[in-house]
């Protein structure tokens, strides 16, 4: 009824094979580049096949970093990432479950009010408030410093909907029946909440940890010392530091690298990246 | 706003379990938001010696400065133009997927993966392709009898981000398309093919406006990451330039508050961004409904 003849068919690999193709083309010249030596980018054109300077370049990158740019070895900014990601992660799941909780299982005075403030974050990015958010940082004395990458980031209205959402579709009788037990607020939220939500939970554990991998304009705000330089900003400091052509082997390995963590979760979770995506969008 | 029909009692845990999320919210969002509406009435002089209350100044100067304006255009063009880049190509892909079945995870796996791509290396990579003097797609360009230089002309310049901002976004799109079009049931399309509509008419008569609550969700998704979170894809390569003809209004913002240290114009631009978010976010949570049934 519906055609679908060998034909149509071959026409949609041949497109999507093509399209995929340009997709993965920067990254493929990206890995290319970062096999090469210096030399190889005085002389014009790119090549389009591997080196055979790959190990030394990441070598070089991981552990001797550019002094002369100024930039510390990799493995302390990958570090850094890790570290920086991790915490608002954790730190987000953690607050957002907690005011979840809250605003579900109590009736208090002024929930309604928390309920708008939580909201409020998500109006206020942190590009619309740029200065005076680094005015506050700055006054509390934690630039440069982890908890200033990561503090300010946690509070997600997003996540704390979700969960509102999904504590929402959790029978009653699960309440009734632990309050007929006798467990307490405390005891209920560790033994039947956090077991309940544990796959929305770490479907948000993916979407979180890339968002957080990925900050740019926070730690360029906030780190003026290297020792706090996250990976993604770090790059930049690369190309741009010098006046001259940077040195795009040395580039090119390191965007690799930074690109690698958060590229490895979504392919190894595909399944829980796609959840976590659609469900907390709304 | 509902809650469970039993509650638990409590007379100070809930103000405890909230704490955390609103002292960050106060302190991080709602203070510093304030600050900014506060500083946009203000004017500080070069030293930041005087300080001197100007009402609506910065703003009326803001909306007279060509710069701004400009700013404004350029951030239209891109947002539009990323939007409708990575819409269409997000969308051809999803379609043609969604006729598949055995191979699709293979394809959706080989096309969800940019998305974990920071905006800032989008930017550098797309930035390396284009290198005038290294770049391969200049190379190939050259070859047609065509100079691609984004260091001078503006065009090519946002060209480049646009591209690169979309290349990320991509992934985005075509998995909220892909879920889309999963949902359309297959018996009108059936009916339609019965009744002889040819493959591009039952596209444009049926799937394309049963997506179209899709659509619209991602139009506003879509404008709403072009105008804030390309940031990266700006500082890490064009930084405005050349000429401003990148200089987006978040860029703007940033150079103007750090680099140019005009505090009250900065402030008032931040406001000005706000005012969009709200607009935005109001229109996203009025107007779609839950947009896809899963």
């Amino acid at each position: 009824m519906v055609e679908n003849n060998s034909w149509s068919r071959f026409m949609t690999h041949c497109i999507l094979i093509l399209g995929v193709a340009l997709v993965v083309f920067p990254v493929y010249l990206a890995v290319i580049a970062s096999t090469h030596e210096a030399g190889t980018f005085l002389s014009g054109t790119l090549p389009l096949l591997p080196g055979s300077q790959g190990l030394e370049n990441y070598k070089q990158v991981l552990f001797e970093g550019r002094s002369r740019a100024g930039t510390p070895p990799l493995h302390t900014m990958l570090w850094n990432s890790f570290v920086m990601a991790m915490t608002i992660t954790i730190g987000k799941l953690l607050v957002s479950l907690l005011s979840a909780f809250a605003i579900v299982y109590f009736r208090f005075p002024f929930r309604m009010f928390f309920f708008w403030v939580i909201f409020l974050t998500l109006m206020l990015p942190v590009e619309v408030r740029i200065v005076p958010t680094f005015q506050v940082v700055a006054d509390l004395g934690m630039l440069n410093s982890f908890a200033g990458l990561s503090i300010p980031l946690i509070a997600s209205a997003t996540a704390t909907f979700l969960f509102r959402q999904f504590f929402m579709t959790i029978p009653e009788e699960m309440l009734e029946a632990a309050r007929v037990d006798g467990a307490g607020p405390l005891k209920f939220f560790k033994d039947i909440l956090l077991p309940l939500s544990i796959t929305n939970i770490a479907a948000l554990f993916v979407i979180m940890f890339i968002y957080g991998w990925n900050q740019y304009l926070w730690p360029l705000l906030i780190t003026t010392d290297p020792e706090y330089y996250t990976i993604v900003m770090g790059i930049q400091r690369m190309v741009t530091g010098a006046d001259a052509e940077p040195l795009w082997h040395l580039v090119m390995a390191t965007v690799v690298l930074a690109a690698l963590p958060p590229i490895l979760v979504i392919l190894f979770m595909q399944r829980l990246f796609v959840k976590g995506l659609t469900e907390t969008e709304k | 706003m509902q809650t469970k029909r039993m509650t638990f009692n409590h007379r100070y845990l809930p103000y405890l379990l909230l704490a955390p999320q609103v002292v960050v919210t106060l302190i991080f969002f709602v203070w510093p938001a304030s600050q900014a509406l506060y500083q946009s009435l203000l004017r500080q002089d070069v030293f930041g010696f005087k300080t001197e209350f100007v009402w609506f100044d910065n703003f009326t100067r803001l909306f007279a400065d060509d710069q701004y304006l400009q700013a404004l255009k350029v951030t239209l063009t891109f947002s539009l133009g990323t939007t409708l880049l990575s819409m269409s190509v997000a969308l051809l892909f999803a379609v043609l997927v969604n006729r598949l079945i055995r191979s699709r995870d293979v394809y959706t796996t080989f096309l969800v993966w940019p998305y974990a791509v920071a905006p800032a290396i989008a930017g550098i990579l797309w930035w390396f392709i284009f290198n005038p003097t290294l770049g391969i797609l200049p190379y190939a360009l050259d070859m047609l009898g065509y100079q691609w230089n984004h260091r001078a002309n503006g065009n090519h310049a946002m060209l480049l981000v646009i591209i690169a901002a979309a290349w990320k976004q991509i992934s985005y799109n075509f998995l909220f398309f892909l879920a889309g079009l999963q949902s359309i049931p297959q018996s009108l399309i059936e009916a339609a093919a019965i009744d002889g509509a040819k493959p591009f008419k039952r596209f444009w008569t049926i799937v394309f406006p049963l997506l179209s609550p899709v659509t619209f969700f991602l139009l506003v998704v879509n404008v709403v990451y072009a105008m804030f979170d390309t940031f990266g894809v700006i500082h890490a390569t064009t930084e405005g330039g050349p000429a401003q003809a990148t200089n987006i209004l978040v860029y703007k913002v940033f150079r103007d508050g750090f680099i140019g240290m005009n505090l009250g114009s900065s402030a008032a631009q931040s406001v000005i961004l706000m005012a969009i978010v709200v607009l935005l976010t109001v229109i996203q949570f009025r107007y779609i409904e839950r947009k896809v049934n899963y």
